[in-house]
């Protein structure tokens, strides 16, 4: 159900959905859909909820960070249960949904439970004879649309801090995975947050998802998906009320691998950088630039990883490889192979959907990848590696700056020089040197050029959720 | 009340495990065999013995600190966030164990039950969960230098850390110095007053059940010339913060440059003055002011020990001042209906009955209290002097016991000048509705708190510490991490120079 002011309604159209478990093409179950007039509703309470003497805006500080330690506390509990469900509903192996999803959920909700208390402004020396300080206010209702790779760590992401800061909320899941997203509604109620703090409104990105992002009762709005629906909820926000708006979109991640680097931690970190997640991955490292030396013995490495690579039913623990969350995505994915194949790239490995049940396509790996292919700018979302040579320093860098995207990057070298110099020199929020997709919540995340606008996570992600108000107040006479 | 035989059974107070010395999560008895006995206050009784650590026994546990705090040790091998998790839990156990504590804390200080209930474990909880978020929030910097330089700093922790802490809120001075220490990564070497080691002693066990490793807390219980000396002057503790008098404070000071220059903080006296306007809420000023005297039977480094009251609303104050302090209940701490118990010890009652009469030799006006509560030890009237003039004893020196001086002034320039007028800085209060006169004299006065119409509004985000000679650095809030952080600054050269 529809979950506002902690409580489950139907839809106000009386629509509902279907939710599918890839791995099989079943249906789980129907979901009520969240339109318009439902979103209305949430705003509703939300706003309420924000209302000066409301119980959430009257609430200590650390009281807000012992609302987000308990609800950490509650999934922890219900830590299986829930892994269990997100595998069901997004195909991901059950041990990444365990021991990655799981994990960051409950570290992210931890971490921003700490900040509450410690959201501090500054008191200021202005000129004249005036006093001023600075407060960190909360911005209000907050719509957050998250996607469906991460369903319940992407939620984490949005609601930490902006709980953290004293916000209330409107959330919609992707409707491919609104499962996670909607037992956290239960247990937002059980850890004692008052109604209306967070409303939970799971259905589309063309109907719900425009109505928040156009809402002029929605004071900001967070987005993690596309870049195309981005610039969507970019412009609808300048349209409607000027909404404040953070962006998390796509990526066409570079990651360069040095002829000096460690040879077999590079393969694997470059394997796992591309097929996490069945190449579900904003941050996914899909364009690898091998220095010359080196390329050969890579492209063979890591196409034998490739082949090792076992794909089968999430709930099988020795399967690294699930489907991909829909039909439409798994054709998707084959689509852009087949362009790959056909513009000249050489097909390693993989490259067709295995089985006839469920949403699956075999890992991939393209060698001989040119930079004006489209396998080379497009985001693919599927388990796809390209693998392209280098020579020199100056032209991998210029290489991995060709694009719109900028999300992350990868530096493989045990030359410090070559390191702090190429992580200098690349155009993405986050850079890894001799890892890959290490994320961590004390850590700012976010992308450069359209890969977003804003960062999550970290103190500074504390920044895109509250509002700067300047006190100055006159002195009179001289102050000391 | 809470009934120790009752939950424990007769076995506690004869059990001795809380009553050692706690080194690496194991306790153990003093190296030369000496103990000491620690008394409830309220009735004299001694309520057991306790292992006294001297020199040797403080070497034993600045070697276990050190261990523990070694590069690759287990301490420092753990994510910021685990040790987040760990002072979490730590803040979980004493909420489970608060009756316990409280009474413990009750019994030996002899402060009311509900008030260590309400107060002290509050705020020792909240310290505890307030710097468990901060762990992994321990910020360095990274810094455009000039030339081809990559310029970063990390915070690293200090190492060992000595503390030692006062009798007068024991539990919440032991979760002040610890929290920020362990939040830090440091470890500790803490000293609780040998008035009152036992909430310290028995959080040692929750320590160790949190799952700290062991090292990391160790806490050595004894006397100040004896164990706090050794910890003061030791060459293998990197940092001491202590909080006591100030002239305890002046020796441990004196003590660090002379061994190894370790870091100190300082917590120390006070004679804070409160100023009250004409224009406040007088009632609501009557009640906060005598708050800040008479709290903790006036046993508070923050002890509101001069109120300055305008000429206009002077004997109105007085009268009601006179009026409440009289209603004050006095009893058994154990009592819920008491707010006063007794004196910690005989030294601190002949202290505060000396300089009661030296008020009265010099001329003040004793207008109630002033005196010992008939049978019954170590309780002292609630005691109020009037008319009472700056050059005064009681005036000038740090009484700490439940005496408060009211004296008269005319304009804001001079009582300014008169509440300034000391060597001490820890806090001060105003009164007043309005606004300009709030915030003028909050920026003129020389304190390290101003409270603003209330008193003893402590909390742990809010930064806490002396000006002058009431202390060095600051406790709480963000600002205690800076004294428990070393600053590292790692500059690396490359072949060209970064863009910015």
């Amino acid at each position: 159900n529809i979950f506002i002011n902690n409580e489950w309604h139907d839809s106000v159209s009386g629509k509902v959905f279907s939710t599918y478990n890839p791995a099989t093409g079943e249906k789980i179950c129907d979901v009520q859909e969240a339109d318009k007039a439902d979103v209305d509703k949430a705003v509703q309470a939300a706003r309420s909820a924000f209302s000066l003497d409301s119980v959430w805006r009257k609430m200590d500080a650390s009281e807000r960070g012992k609302l987000l330690f308990k609800l950490a506390d509650l999934v922890e509990r219900d830590r299986a249960y829930l892994a269990t469900l997100e595998s069901l509903d997004t195909g991901k192996p059950f041990l990444s949904s365990f021991f990655v999803d799981l994990q960051g959920t409950i570290k992210t909700f931890r971490y921003f439970a700490g900040w509450a208390d410690k959201i501090h402004g500054s008191t200021i020396p202005t000129d004249g004879e005036y006093f001023t300080l600075t407060r960190h206010e909360p911005i209000g209702v907050c719509g957050q649309i998250v996607p469906w790779n991460f369903p319940l760590v992407m939620t984490a992401w949005k609601l930490g801090p902006a709980l953290s800061c004293g916000n209330t909320v409107v959330l919609k899941p992707a409707e491919q995975t609104p499962l996670t997203c909607l037992y956290i509604g239960a247990l937002i109620r059980e850890a004692g947050f008052p109604p209306g703090v967070v409303n939970i409104l799971p259905g589309y990105g063309p109907t719900a998802g425009a109505a928040i992002a156009s809402h002029m009762g929605i004071d900001k709005v967070a987005f993690t998906g596309s870049t195309e629906v981005g610039k969507l909820i970019q412009e609808a926000a300048g349209k409607s009320n000027l909404k404040r708006v953070t962006l998390e979109l796509g990526g066409k991640s570079p990651n360069i691998i040095f002829a000096d680097a460690d040879f077999e931690l590079a393969v694997e970190q470059a394997h796992q950088g591309v097929f996490f997640n069945n190449g579900q991955c904003c941050t996914a490292g899909s364009r690898i630039f091998v220095e010359e030396p080196i390329y050969d013995e890579f492209v063979r490495r890591s196409v034998e990883r490739a082949r090792r690579r076992t794909v089968g039913n999430p709930f099988d623990p020795t399967a690294e490889q699930g489907p991909q969350v829909s039909v439409e995505q798994q054709r998707r994915v084959l689509e852009l192979i087949q362009s790959g194949i056909t513009e000249g790239a050489k097909l390693e490995c993989g490259g067709k959907a295995p089985l006839s049940k469920g949403f699956f396509v075999e890992p991939t790996v393209f060698s001989d990848v040119q930079d004006h292919m489209r396998i080379a700018k497009e985001e693919i979302f599927g388990p796809v590696q390209q693998i392209m040579k280098f020579k020199t320093i100056e032209e991998v860098i210029e290489r991995a700056n060709n694009t719109e995207y900028g999300l992350a990057a990868a530096v493989f070298t045990t030359d410090l020089n070559k390191a702090m110099t190429v992580s200098a020199a690349l155009q993405a929020g986050t850079v890894w040197i001799n890892c890959y997709n290490a994320l961590s919540c004390q850590c700012p995340f976010g992308g450069f050029k359209m890969s977003g606008n804003g960062r999550e996570l970290g103190e500074i992600g504390l920044k895109e959720y509250t509002e700067v108000k300047t006190i100055t107040m006159k002195m009179s006479g001289k102050k000391s | 009340m809470f009934d120790l035989k009752l939950h424990y059974g007769n076995s506690y107070l004869e059990n001795s495990m809380f009553f050692c010395i706690f080194i690496n999560n194991e306790w153990h008895t003093s190296i030369k065999g000496k103990k000491f006995p620690t008394i409830n206050p309220a009735t004299g009784v001694k309520i057991c013995d306790v292992e006294e650590a001297d020199k040797a026994d403080v070497d034993e546990a600045v070697r276990a600190a050190r261990a523990a705090g070694q590069r690759g040790s287990e301490w420092r091998q753990m994510d910021a966030s685990s040790r987040g998790r760990l002072l979490h839990r730590l803040a979980d156990l004493l909420e489970r164990e608060r009756a316990v504590l409280a009474t413990l804390e009750s019994m030996d200080t002899g402060k009311p039950f509900l008030h260590a209930f309400f107060v002290d474990l509050d705020g020792s909880i909240k310290t505890l969960r307030y710097y468990a978020g901060w762990t992994d929030k321990i910020h360095g910097k990274t810094m455009p230098v000039d030339e081809n330089f990559v310029c970063f700093t990390k915070h690293e922790p200090v190492g060992v850390c000595g503390a030692i802490i006062p009798w007068n809120f024991p539990l919440l001075m032991f979760m002040w110095k610890i929290a920020p220490a362990l939040a830090c990564g440091n470890t500790v070497v803490i000293k609780p007053a040998e008035q009152t080691p036992l909430t310290a002693l028995h959080t040692g066990a929750l320590i160790k059940e949190a799952g700290f490793p062991p090292g990391v807390v160790n806490i050595v219980p004894g006397f100040g010339p004896t164990a706090g000396a050794a910890i003061g002057s030791h060459m293998n503790i990197d940092k001491v913060a202590f909080t006591g008098s100030t002239e305890v404070g002046q020796l441990i000071k004196a003590a660090a440059a002379k061994s190894n220059l370790k870091r100190v903080t300082l917590e120390l006296g006070g004679k804070n003055p409160c100023i009250v306007f004409a224009d406040s809420d007088l009632q609501s000023a009557v009640e906060e002011t005598q708050k800040g005297a008479f709290f903790n039977q006036g046993q508070a480094c923050t002890a509101a020990s001069r109120v300055y009251v305008e000429e206009a609303v002077y004997d109105e104050f007085l009268r009601l001042s006179v009026e409440r302090a009289k209603n004050i209940a006095i009893g058994d701490p154990l009592e819920p209906r008491t707010s006063h118990g007794p004196q910690i010890n005989q030294h601190q009652f002949d202290k505060i009955l000396e300089l009661v009469a030296s008020g009265k030799k010099e001329g003040a006006t004793l207008e109630c209290g002033g005196c010992a509560v008939e049978d019954r030890g170590l309780f002292i009237h609630p005691t109020i002097f009037s008319d009472v003039k700056d050059h005064m004893r009681i005036a000038k020196e740090e009484i700490f016991g439940p005496v408060q001086c009211i004296m008269k002034f005319k304009t804001q320039e001079e009582v300014i000048d008169r509440a300034n007028g000391t060597q001490y800085g820890l806090t001060a209060a105003v009164f007043t509705r309005d606004i300009h006169r709030a915030m003028s004299v909050s920026a003129a006065l020389e304190a390290g708190t101003v409270w603003v119409n209330c008193y003893n509004a402590l909390h742990a985000q809010a930064p806490f510490g002396g000006y002058k000679m009431s202390g060095n650095g600051r406790e709480l809030g963000e600002y205690a991490l800076a004294e428990y952080t070393e600053v590292k600054a790692i500059t690396l050269k490359l072949s060209e120079r970064l863009t910015l």
